[in-house]
């Protein structure tokens, strides 16, 4: 992304250009929200009882994963490279060290670019809550959460994101090999959905998965939560163009005609195989759609976008029922919808891109084989990368802290067992009566 | 006297009200229920996983009545509740010893 800064002249009252900081300060903003649209989201595709554990688990991997990235993440990603591509300085931006004064001439102040970037790590791993759904150990998700960050996402970030620049050293992916990812197919897509498949299979399937109805409880929740991550999509895409100017532009549009032609390919696929067409495909064919544009925004053109998304809807929609197949229980489908949604993105950037739009021509636009295979490879390393290290630091936590909850502990839903609280209640007297012991906690007559 | 109790589709809720409320039924007592009969539920279908819903919501309405107009009574709910597709419901009818209005104390026919 960093090659794409454009090269404004510092305007008159500041160094930094106001509008494209402008533009980034309301992008970051617009992917902060993400994050509650997510647990909105998950929240409705859970069981009554685990509703507000699941979006606990998006909230807290949101203030987690932005410490950790203040503190070492941010370094790691972006710092100087220590060897041959593959990570960060770790030292160089400690705590944001050095990053607080005011560059002469800079776009934008790079505490924005830092704080923009750490909200993309948040939707990353609040992403992977949806595969742990109703067995997780709270704790341990926040533990596994910092650790992450710090270990898989940074990392893979560095290797995609961190362009050459002057004397900085980047990651291999965006140098040396030549992929291209604008908004993160690699680094956010493939590597949640890889990693939610490798914590998914440590933790092992649900109590009851396959035999008992395990069917949303809220779709009017799912819907909101897809509203809201959509409208944050724009800000985590055309944001990426780290600009107001006409890639933003384009980005933005195609952003919003993939997750139409997800929407449709999904209920089109649901039509002639289930006889409905339902408010949760709806969703989920956004999601699918905005998933695989995400890499490619910025490199095809409003027509590719429209076939990415269609791509996206349709193979998504069959994706997901791979689970009852191969018999691992992703629960909220993050493996069907970000895995396979993130690999066709990326794959079908090699396929669409268009140099009316980026610096390459895809297959299909008589630009040969070249872009595809090194998007490829990229897709390999970061699904390879994230399955095995992801799985590692599963296994390690599950023998150290343990990793999932106590079977009776997961029956009784873990609203009421972890938070001590149930999302909703019906009953005129809410089923509860105060007492008056004058612990702690305990209402006084 | 008699408990009649009709459980039907939701649907038809209103016209079963006013055909007993012409009849000159003064009062009922009606909850939302759900159950099954020989159809058993219906299938809903999420991200292509398909889920049997055994339970169906239906209406209960319970209506206490003279002897004498237990039949016609009945006759009226299987008459306007039906649809003729499956579904319809069931109406039964149950013997009563004594009922007592609460505000009065006054007993059996009295209290309807």
């Amino acid at each position: 992304m960093l090659d794409l800064l454009p090269l404004a002249a510092p305007a008159a009252a500041s160094d930094t250009a106001s509008g494209d900081t402008a533009w980034l300060l309301t992008a970051a903003a617009l992917v902060l929200l993400m994050a509650p649209g997510l647990a909105f989201f998950y929240g409705g595709m859970v069981r009554v009882k685990g509703v507000l554990n699941m979006m606990m688990m998006v909230f807290g991997a949101l203030a987690v994963v932005m410490v950790v990235w203040v503190l070492v993440g941010y370094s790691i990603a972006f710092g100087d490279d220590l060897g041959g591509g593959l990570v960060g300085d770790p030292t160089q931006y400690l705590g944001f060290k050095g990053m607080l004064e005011e560059v002469p001439g800079a776009p934008y102040p790079i505490t924005l670019f830092a704080a923009f970037q750490g909200l993309f790590a948040v939707i990353t791993v609040g992403l992977i809550a949806g595969a742990l759904a109703d067995r997780t150990r709270f704790g341990t998700w926040l533990v596994f959460a910092a650790l992450w960050t710090v270990l898989v996402y940074a990392p893979v970030a560095h290797w995609i994101f961190d362009f050459n620049a002057g004397d900085h050293v980047g990651g291999w992916m965006a140098n040396e090999l030549g992929a291209l990812d604008f908004a993160g197919g690699t680094a956010v897509e493939i590597n949640s959905g890889a990693a939610g498949l490798a914590v998914a299979l440590v933790l092992g399937r649900r109590a009851g998965f396959g035999k008992e109805p395990m069917k949303p409880h809220n779709l009017t929740l799912v819907m909101v939560g897809c509203g809201l991550l959509w409208f944050g999509w724009f800000g985590f895409n055309a944001g990426s163009a780290l600009g107001a100017n006409n890639t933003a532009a384009i980005v933005f549009l195609n952003t919003l005609l993939a997750g139409c032609t997800g929407l449709l390919a999904w209920l089109t696929v649901e039509r002639l195989r289930d006889g409905h067409a339902t408010s949760f495909g709806a969703a989920s064919g956004v999601v699918a759609g905005l998933v695989a544009i995400t890499p490619s925004c910025g490199a095809v053109t409003p027509v590719g976008a429209m076939l990415v998304g269609l791509a996206a809807g349709g193979i998504c929609a069959l994706a997901v029922g791979l689970k009852y197949t191969l018999k691992y229980d992703d629960s909220l489908d993050v493996v069907g919808v970000h895995l396979v949604g993130g690999l066709v993105g990326t794959i079908g950037l090699g396929l669409l891109a268009s140099s009316s739009v980026t610096s390459v021509d895809g297959l299909l636009y008589g630009g040969g084989a070249d872009q595809l295979g090194k998007q490829l490879v990229a897709a390999g390393a970061t699904l390879g990368y994230s399955l095995v290290v992801s799985a590692l630091l599963a296994l390690l936590l599950d023998k150290t802290l343990g990793f999932r909850v106590e079977p009776e502990d997961e029956l009784a839903g873990l609203d009421l067992v972890v938070h001590a609280e149930t999302a909703y209640d019906l009953h005129v007297t809410g089923g509860a009566r105060p007492h008056f012991g004058g612990g702690p906690g305990s209402m006084q007559p | 006297m008699k408990l009649v109790t009709a459980v039907i589709k939701p649907h038809k809720w209103e016209d079963v009200r006013e055909a007993l409320e012409t009849f000159g039924v003064t009062g009922m007592t009606v909850s939302e229920v759900s159950g099954y009969g020989r159809q058993k539920g219906h299938t809903e279908v999420y991200r292509g996983a398909e889920y049997d819903i055994a339970l169906v919501p239906k209406i209960r309405i319970e209506i206490v009545v003279d002897d004498a107009d237990t039949e016609d009574i009945v006759g009226i709910i299987t008459k306007t509740a039906q649809t003729g597709r499956i579904g319809d419901g069931k109406v039964w009818v149950s013997p009563i010893e004594t009922v007592v209005r609460v505000r009065t104390g006054e007993k059996d026919s009295a209290a309807l």
